[in-house]
Formats: structure tokens, sequence, C-alpha cells
């Protein structure tokens, strides 16, 4: 009988409904207006990489130990260097990396024994072309500059 | 009866790979009498990417991110196994405070899987509302993930030996805050489909598998869970500090696709429980045991399975005492639950089919490997 009732009545449309009437209220909003309004990604996001140089001098804080190539597990850091006779040092000379290969697992950050290499908050990588997702040493010290079509 | 009147009743139907409820690249070859569906052919193969024999030309720190890459949708979990392999491996044990962060992020990562898992079998039998809830609390732990170590999905959380990443300022209140804003969210799910008469027309005693098959199958999980056994590897053989948190394993009676949903549901309750549990008790210290830069592992093997949200995943890494592994192994359980589809499927209706597919919570990427 009691079954019969609530067949009648459709209670269980009713209930579920409810739970969609609830929901309507704009608070509940989660959609993202990606291109006008970016989101925050978090503090340790795994973005684009960098080369941090150093703020005072403009010299690049890297010394060319290529760990960060041998962490990398897609072999897609290319460090060369030339030793400098004066300070008994190696200067970087080019630093490539190949972002379209990279899978931002993070292990060439770590491995970096001066945070010179580091993956930042910038997500937006895209390119029109394969070779302008091979960044060279500029590109990695500047950061990406993607066009913006909102103000 | 077909048969009097024609030659012949079979219907050769490909579901798949491109059918949006196989969750993947999943082909079904399904052959049909009518509605009815006298036997399937699973194909699969279109994700294979070659993890295991990747494993070999790479060092144990540097496979783990590819880990994540099998069950996409659970990581964390992965990351999990295989890292406990190692560690097996080495004779290396992580420190306490980094064993509670790591169940911390794996109970929050069957959350999610569940969720989705929910959403899209939901959305496969028809009802598209829970979809888009199930996808906003996920969300939520996404941001917990991605606060934590930086990636929403491929996470690569862990590390053998340890956790890279310090637990940051506000963890425990975030995921205090999320407990207590995901329960009632439950309960709202529930109110949408466990009485609705259309779900329980669609599930109940479709799918059935019972105690006797599963075991045959070596199917686990949730599966195995709703047709009455008892078994979860996190109480049968406790792993990372399991022991200490007091939880309930969640069983079903009628092993049939409506159980299996409310097996997964209580599972939920059950995570968030063992989530306070190990809030409330993060042990202060180091988070990275002492592991060697360059591993070079014994000469030996381990094997290490985990419950992971779909079942019994298991990593079996073989050392030669080099710095590659020599074989990876992994036992994944989408693969072994999906054995079971044919036995499941037969005399089903072809529109039972999505919701037998969606119920054994597969995920292609871990199939293929």
């Amino acid at each position: 009988m009691k079954n019969l009732l609530k067949k009648i009545f459709l209670v269980d449309l009713v209930q579920g409904l409810w739970v969609t009437f609830r929901n309507q209220h704009p608070k509940h909003i989660y959609t993202e207006q990606y291109p006008i309004e970016r989101p925050k990604v978090a503090e340790r996001y795994r973005g684009a990489p960098r080369l941090n140089i150093n703020p005072d001098n403009g010299e690049t804080l890297c010394i060319s130990c290529d760990l960060c190539a041998k962490a990398c597990p897609e072999n897609l850091i290319v460090v060369t260097s030339v030793r400098n006779e004066q300070t008994k040092r190696k200067d970087l000379t080019t630093f490539t990396y190949d972002t379209s290969r990279c899978m931002f697992c993070g292990l060439c950050e770590d491995a970096c024994p001066v945070d010179a290499l580091e993956l930042t908050q910038d997500f937006e990588l895209a390119s029109y072309t394969r070779e302008g997702l091979i960044w060279d040493r500029q590109m990695l010290e500047e950061g990406p500059r993607p066009t913006r079509y909102t103000s | 009866m077909a048969q009097t009147f024609l030659d012949s009743n079979e219907l050769v139907l490909n579901m798949g790979p491109q059918h949006p409820s196989t969750h993947g690249v999943l082909r079904v070859i399904l052959k049909l009498d009518g509605e009815r569906v006298n036997g399937t052919e699973c194909v699969i193969g279109y994700l294979h990417r070659g993890v295991e024999k990747i494993a070999e030309s790479r060092t144990y720190q540097m496979f783990a991110p590819y880990v994540d890459r099998m069950d996409y949708v659970a990581a964390v979990s992965n990351g999990l196994g295989y890292v406990l392999a190692v560690e097996r491996l080495i004779n290396a044990e992580a420190p306490p405070r980094a064993q509670v962060a790591r169940v911390i992020l794996t109970e929050l990562n069957r959350i999610a899987s569940h969720l989705l898992w929910l959403g899209t079998h939901a959305l496969d039998v028809g009802a598209i509302t829970p979809l888009f809830y199930t996808l906003r609390e996920r969300e939520e732990v996404l941001k917990i993930f991605e606060n934590y170590c930086g990636a929403r999905l491929t996470t690569h959380a862990f590390r053998i030996g340890g956790l890279q990443y310090e637990l940051y300022d506000g963890f425990e209140a975030e995921v205090n805050a999320f407990c207590d804003w995901f329960i009632p969210k439950i309960d709202e799910y529930e109110e949408l489909l466990t009485n609705n008469r259309i779900w329980k027309d669609r599930l109940v005693g479709v799918g059935i598998l019972n105690a006797a098959d599963c075991k045959r199958y070596g199917v686990t999980g949730p599966v195995l869970r709703a047709a009455g056994v008892k078994w979860d590897l996190r109480k049968a053989q406790p792993y990372s500090g399991y022991e200490q948190y007091d939880f309930e394993i969640p069983v079903g009676t009628n092993a049939d696709t409506y159980d299996r949903y409310l097996v997964r549901m209580e599972e939920m309750r059950q995570s968030i429980r063992i989530v306070r549990q190990a809030v409330a008790a993060i042990p202060d210290g180091p988070i990275m045991a002492k592991v060697a830069k360059v591993l070079k592992p014994p000469v030996g093997e381990a094997y290490v399975s985990i419950e992971a949200p779909k079942g019994e995943l298991g990593y079996f890494v073989v050392s030669d005492g080099t710095i590659n592994p020599y074989r990876v192994r992994v036992r994944p359980p989408s693969l072994i639950n999906l054995q079971a589809l044919d036995q499941m499927v037969k005399g089903a209706l072809v529109a039972d089919v999505v919701a037998i597919i969606g119920t054994l919570d597969i995920v292609l990427g871990e199939i293929d490997r």
C-alpha cells in the first residue's frame, strides 16, 4: 500500500528534483570562465620550466653540473658548457629543454643542487610549431609569453 | 523461436573502441540474438604504451612518474604500490610521518576514483545529474593534490623512501574541511540514486557474479566484496600502517550491480573515516628515509600488492643488481576484473552491457599499460 502511494505520488522523482533545486543557487556554480578569469594555480604547481638568474647581476645560477639531464626520465634536457680557465669552473653555453616530451614529473628540479632549474606556475605552453616547444636558454630564462586574447 | 524462420540468428556487433560507454578504447564484440547477448569477446591493446618495457631502461626513481599513467584516475595508489615494492627490495621503510601522509593521500584518491566511477556509471545508465555533482566534489580532492604536490592527475606524489614534499601549511585544516563538507554530499547522491525507481530497475539483478566465480576469475575489489567476500588487503595484509586505523569492510549480499554501487558508496564513507583518523595523528619527524641517490638494490625480487580503488594492484620488481630494474610486472585490477565480463554479460540485454562495463570500473590505461 505504502509502495503504491509512493509510486502514485512520484516520491523518488520529487526527492531527486529537490536535490537539483537545492543546487540551483548561484554560490554552487563552479565553472571557471577561463580566458576572462585566469585560474590561480597552487604554489607548488609544476608547469613551465624556468632557468633562474641572479637578480643582482643577471648571471645564470646554473653551474652546468648536468644533474638535471641525468635525472630526467625522458632525456630531454641537454646542457653544454665550456671550462673557464680563470675561475676553474664550467660556464654554461646552451641549455635546451624539450617541453613537448616533458611530463612535468619534477625530478629535474629535485635534482638541481642550486635551485636554478624550477617548474613554475605558468601553464600556457601551446605553440604553433614543434620547434616552438623546444626551449632554448633565453626562453627558459624569460619564461613563456602566451598571447593574451583578453585584457 | 527465431531459429525456426531465419537461417542465422546471430548478429555480431562491435561496441567500441570509440564508444563513449566503454570508458576508453575497449572494443567489445557482442554476439547478439535480438536484444539478448550470447557472448562477448574483448579486444584490448589500443592504449598499449609498453610501460613495463620502459621500466627496463629507466632507473628506479625515474620509473615512478610512469606508473601514474597506468591508472590515471587513481595515480596516487599506483605510485604507492610501486614505491612500496621498491622499498621492500632495498629493505627501506618510510618514516612514520611519510606513512601517515601516504595513507591520507591514497584514501583521498580512492574517493576521487569512486566519484568519477559514480558519475560516469550513472551517466551510462541514463542519469546525467550525478556526474555534475561528483565532478564538483572530485575537484576539491584534486585541489588538495595540486596544493600538495603541484599536479592534479598524474601526481608523482611519493618517492622511494618517503615523500619529496613536506605537507603544506593548512593541510590538516583543508582535509578536515573537505571531510566535513563531503559527508552530506554522499547523502545527496544517495538521495538521487539509491531509491530511484529507474536506477533500481536498471541495476538490481543485473550482472550477477557470485563469490565462487569471483574467486575463479581472480576478481578483487568492490566487485568481490559485493559478492559477500570480506577481503580487503588493507585488513588482510596491512601496508603503510593501515593496521592502526579503525574502519570496516562493506560487503554486499546479492553480488549484482546495485550491490556494487552500495559497496562503493560505503567505501567512500569508510575512506573519510580513515582520513579523519590519520589527519588527527600526523606524527612529527622526517619525511624521507636514508636512501641512496643512485639506487642499486641487491639481486632479488619483491612483490607488493595494495588495495587500489579498483581492486588488488600488485607490483613485481626484479633486480639484477644494476641501476635499472630487470623486470617490472604489474598486476592491474582492471584487466583481471574485465575477464569476468563475458560471464556477467551472458543472457543480459544490450543496454545492460553498458551498465556491467560501468560497474566493473575499468580504466583502459591500466588494462593495456
